[in-house]
Parts: C-alpha cells; sequence; structure tokens
C-alpha cells in the first residue's frame, strides 16, 4: 500500500457486508494497484465471489467504502454504474453464458450493444478472442453444447471483448486441463503485459495464481488474513497463509462452515 | 387477526414492488422499441407459437356456441338470429377471455420460467455486469410482444369462431340457418363499440399477463423450485385476474 493514489485501480476500505445474520467481512481494507495482477485467495465460502460482485456495484456494503478510479460505486447513479461497468468485465465462476446466443454471438454481444462497429470488425474481433482461448472451432454451438470449463473460456473471451482497463476474474481455472490452464495463465498474464489491464484474480490455484500476480491477499473469516507479494506470501511466517498454501485442514483456516453446535453434540442428539 | 395484517401486509407490500417494477418497464418501452429485431423475435416466441391452440379453440367456441345457440332459439323460433348471438358472444366475451386464459399457459408460463431460469443461471446479473439493462434488453420486449399479440391472437380468435370454419360451418352448413341471414343479421346488430369493447378487453389483458409474467420470472428464487412457482402462480394470478377483470368491465361497458 505504498504506491500513489493515482496508481490504485480498486480502493476498498472498512468493507462489512453480511446476508442476513452471518457476516461475510468485517471490516476489510484492499487495495488493487492499476495495471497489476492481484490474486484474491480464501478458503471456499469465505465470500471472494461476493467481493467481486461489490466492486462491480451489484451489492451494497452494510458500511466501508468501494471506489473504482476514485469513484464510490455505491454513490453512482444506475447510469453512471453502468458507464463504469463498460470500463470492467467480470468474469463469472458460472459462465453465466446467454443461452439463447450461439459461442460466437455470447462473444459478439457485449461489442453489438455498446459499439457500431461493422459486421466485418466485429467477425474478426469475436473469431480472434476466440482463438486466444482456443475455441475458434466452437463458435457455432450453443452453450449446452460445451462443457463446464469450454464455457468458462468462452465467458473469458466473452470478457476481453471490449478490452475494459479492469478484469475481475473468479476462478477462471477450474475445470481446465493442465494444457488449457497454462494457455489461460500466459492469456491473462499477457493480456496484462501488452494493455497494462488490471487484473484481480479469485482461484484456488494458488501454485499458479501467485506464478504471475504481483501481489495477493489471504482472506478468511470477513478479515484480510495476510497481504503482500507472491513471495512474500510464499515466505510469510502467518500460520494462515502456511495452511492455505499447503493445504492442510487443519489450522487457523477452518474448513467447516460455522455450526452453532460441535460435530458430536450434533451426532448425538436424538432425531425429531 | 394479526396473521391477516401480515398477510394483508405482505400482499400490499408485493403489489407496491409489482407497481414500481412496471413503472420500470413502462420506462424502458421507448428504447426497446428502438430494436424491433428484438421484439419481432419475441412476437415468434411469444405470438406465432401460441396460434395453433388459438386457432383450433376458437373453431370449437364457435361450434359449441352455434349448437347451443340453435338450441336456445329454436324455441323462440328466431334461428335467425344465430349468427348474432355466436359473434356478440364471441366478441364481447370468450374471444378476449378464452384466449386470455389460453395465452396465460402456454405464453405467460413459458416467459416466467424462460426468466426465472435466465436469473437462476447467473444470465440476468451477467447482463448488468456487462453494462446491458436485463429490463431493456430481456424484459420490455418481451413486455411489448405480449401487448402486441393478445389483441392480435384475440381477432384471430374471434374470426375462427364466427366465420366459415366455426360457427357458420355449424349454423349455415349443418343446421340449415340461411346464409344470407347469418351474416346480414351480424352486420346490422353487431357495432363498432363491440369490436372497441373486444379490443380494450384484450388490451387490458395483455398488460395483466404480460406484468405478470415477467414479474414472476424476474423475481422468482434463483432455484428450479422458485422457477415451477414462478409459473404456476402467473398462470394462476393471471387466469384469476383476468376473470375478475373482465367482470369489472363487463359491468363498466354494460349498456
Ligand atoms: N445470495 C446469497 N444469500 C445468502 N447467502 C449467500 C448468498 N450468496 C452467498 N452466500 C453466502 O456467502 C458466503 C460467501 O459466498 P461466496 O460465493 O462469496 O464464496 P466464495 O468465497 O466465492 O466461495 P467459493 O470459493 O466456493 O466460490 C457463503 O458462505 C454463502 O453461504
Ligand atoms: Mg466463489
Amino acid at each position: 500500500m505504498i504506491s500513489p493514489d493515482s496508481d490504485i485501480h480498486v480502493r476498498v476500505r472498512g468493507l462489512r457486508f453480511s446476508f442476513g445474520s452471518r457476516v461475510i467481512y468485517d471490516g476489510v481494507d484492499l487495495d488493487i494497484a492499476r495495471g497489476k495482477i492481484t490474486a484474491i485467495l480464501g478458503p471456499s465460502g469465505t465470500g471472494k465471489t461476493t467481493l467481486l460482485r461489490l466492486i462491480g456495484g451489484q451489492w451494497r456494503p452494510k458500511s466501508g467504502t468501494i471506489e473504482v478510479d476514485g469513484v464510490n460505486v455505491n454513490k453512482l447513479s444506475r447510469n453512471q454504474l453502468f458507464e463504469l461497468r463498460k470500463r470492467m468485465s467480470l468474469l463469472f465462476q458460472s459462465g453465466a453464458l446467454l443461452t439463447d446466443l450461439t459461442v460466437f454471438e455470447n462473444v459478439a454481444f457485449p461489442l453489438r450493444e455498446h459499439t457500431d462497429l461493422p459486421e466485418a470488425m466485429i467477425r474478426d474481433l469475436v473469431l480472434m478472442n476466440l482463438e486466444a482461448v482456443g475455441l475458434r472451432g466452437a463458435r457455432d454451438l450453443y452453450p449446452e453444447q460445451i462443457s463446464g470449463g469450454m464455457s468458462r473460456r468462452v465467458a473469458m473471451a466473452r470478457a476481453i471483448a471490449l478490452e475494459p482497463a479492469l478484469i475481475m476474474f473468479d476462478e477462471p481455472f477450474t475445470g481446465q486441463d493442465p494444457i488449457s490452464m497454462g494457455v489461460l495463465i500466459r492469456l491473462v498474464s499477457s493480456l496484462n503485459k501488452a494493455q497494462g489491464l488490471t487484473s484481480i484474480i479469485v482461484s484456488h490455484d494458488v501454485k499458479e495464481v501467485l506464478s504471475i500476480s504481483d501481489y495477493a491477499y489471504v482472506i478468511s473469516g470477513g478479515k484480510v488474513l495476510d497481504h503482500g507479494t507472491p513471495e512474500a506470501i510464499r515466505a510469510s511466517r502467518s500460520e494462515y497463509a502456511q495452511q492455505f498454501l499447503h493445504g492442510r485442514p487443519d489450522g487457523p483456516v477452518p474448513f467447516h462452515y460455522k455450526s452453532a453446535k460441535s460435530y458430536s453434540d450434533d451426532l448425538l442428539e436424538p432425531a425429531k | 387477526m394479526s396473521r391477516n395484517r401480515s398477510v394483508l401486509g405482505d400482499f400490499l407490500r408485493g403489489l407496491g414492488g409489482a407497481t414500481f417494477f412496471l413503472i420500470t418497464i413502462l420506462r424502458a418501452l421507448p428504447g426497446a422499441l428502438l430494436r424491433p429485431r428484438l421484439i419481432l423475435q419475441q412476437l415468434y416466441y411469444v405470438g406465432v407459437m401460441s396460434l395453433i391452440i388459438i386457432v383450433i379453440s376458437g373453431t370449437f367456441v364457435g361450434w359449441i356456441l352455434a349448437l347451443q345457440g340453435f338450441r336456445t332459439l329454436t324455441t323462440f323460433g328466431a334461428t335467425s338470429a344465430l349468427g348474432v348471438f355466436v359473434a356478440a358472444t364471441v366478441i364481447r366475451e370468450m374471444a378476449p377471455v378464452v384466449t386470455a386464459l389460453l395465452f396465460a399457459g402456454r405464453a405467460g408460463s413459458a416467459l416466467a420460467a424462460e426468466i426465472g431460469l435466465m436469473k437462476a443461471t447467473d444470465q440476468l446479473s451477467g447482463m448488468e455486469m456487462m453494462a446491458v439493462d436485463p429490463i431493456k434488453r430481456v424484459i420490455a420486449p418481451r413486455f411489448i410482444a405480449v401487448l402486441i399479440s393478445l389483441p392480435l391472437l384475440t381477432a384471430i380468435f374471434a374470426v375462427m369462431a364466427i366465420g366459415w370454419a366455426g360457427g357458420h360451418l355449424i349454423g349455415v352448413d349443418l343446421l340449415g340457418v340461411d346464409q344470407g341471414t347469418y351474416w346480414g343479421q351480424i352486420h346490422a346488430q353487431i357495432k363498432l363499440h363491440d369490436v372497441i369493447e373486444s379490443i380494450i378487453k384484450s388490451a387490458c389483458f395483455g398488460v395483466v399477463i404480460g406484468w405478470i409474467s415477467v414479474y414472476q420470472g424476474y423475481f422468482a428464487a434463483p432455484t428450479s423450485e422458485g422457477v415451477s412457482r414462478a409459473t404456476t402462480s402467473t398462470v394462476v394470478m393471471s387466469s384469476l385476474t383476468v376473470v375478475g377483470l373482465d367482470f369489472v368491465l363487463t359491468a363498466f361497458m354494460f349498456r
């Protein structure tokens, strides 16, 4: 957090958020540096997807501020928010492809909605983006005809179509074989280098993500447990980071979803 | 007592939310009208796909009315009025109401399910994150398609029920009512205000069915159960609203 203000693309301060009584964030500060790749690591169910949706302005924090390009996303009108979103992309965990459109039309969708480009240009852009994720040959298939890993790659091609300044990837590598994973990692890294894209990557493939990240946050239990450069995270003596990096079930990061009763009490309780 | 009050409270809150939603849709209509391709596509799914069921039902209703009408009119020796009997019943009541009920079952339920599933699979929030407003891109074109299709389908229903394949076939070709009398009486007795009544009714039903089905889909719980509940509620609520509203409109236009 030493960089000057203008170099911070997304600034989160004092973020608190909960679903009903379940607290997801309990006072979190984050800085996402412009033009850098930032990894968000944390156990499943801890609120990483929630964080990306909060940054995208889909949900409102209970308190705290989220600034993108220096403006508070929750102070924007719907139109202003949409203007801001034209400059950011969120790659959904599920892909969120439009099921009534082909792969080609899905990638063309943001271009058709937001630009007046001639058809020939749209075609070229779509094919280039599909080629980058290795799916040019699948352009005429419908989302139900492709696999989960392929959907996510199509979604990635769609996310980069408008050349946003900020991309948030929600577990882009899940369900990819080692070869496509390698390709996608190189793609993310080259987008960042060639276009100066700010990238936020949520992923459980810790080693791979750290290998291309400039900075990383480890979150759990509604708090930032550790943050720093990948080297610092790897070398960190924080028990949390170490447990997470090495995937140990025991340690300060709970593997279990919070329960009101202990396991034995729960098992011994008579059935109703 | 307190329970009743909370049910009433929920109902009023729901109605408030639905009204606010309707206003949001209405404000998106001008923009949506600028993209006729999206509307045409929906007209196909919503309107053309409902055509068969409307044509068949219209024909049957025409046959039934001709048979029933002939039986009753014979006792008064007034079978020459068969054409008017069929036409008046169809134009004022049967065409708008039956078309609306069938349409709610065929198209309204499909719309609610489609929109509900789009929500459950993140397609709507995906659009929002791409700075595309789902109200403008998804909801408004479907709403417009309903508004356009229902009056047209109602007209088709009426033509089928009264015309040569419907009431005419039974009344003239089978029961022997004079063809000239059948049409002559219709021309003489059916007034412009009957047709206007029919159009007003089907337009109102269109608003109601469009409103209910997109609302149910858009606010469905994002689960398979939620989508199935949205579909059912669409049909139940649309049907009840259509018959209730039909009574109110008929009473209003009674003369
Ligand atoms: N719509 C919702 N309503 C209520 N609770 C929710 C909702 N969405 C998520 N949650 C809860 O919020 C918590 C965080 O969810 P989130 O999807 O952000 O987790 P995540 O860190 O992305 O997990 P994963 O790595 O498995 O994707 C979860 O424990 C979940 O139970
Ligand atoms: Mg997630």
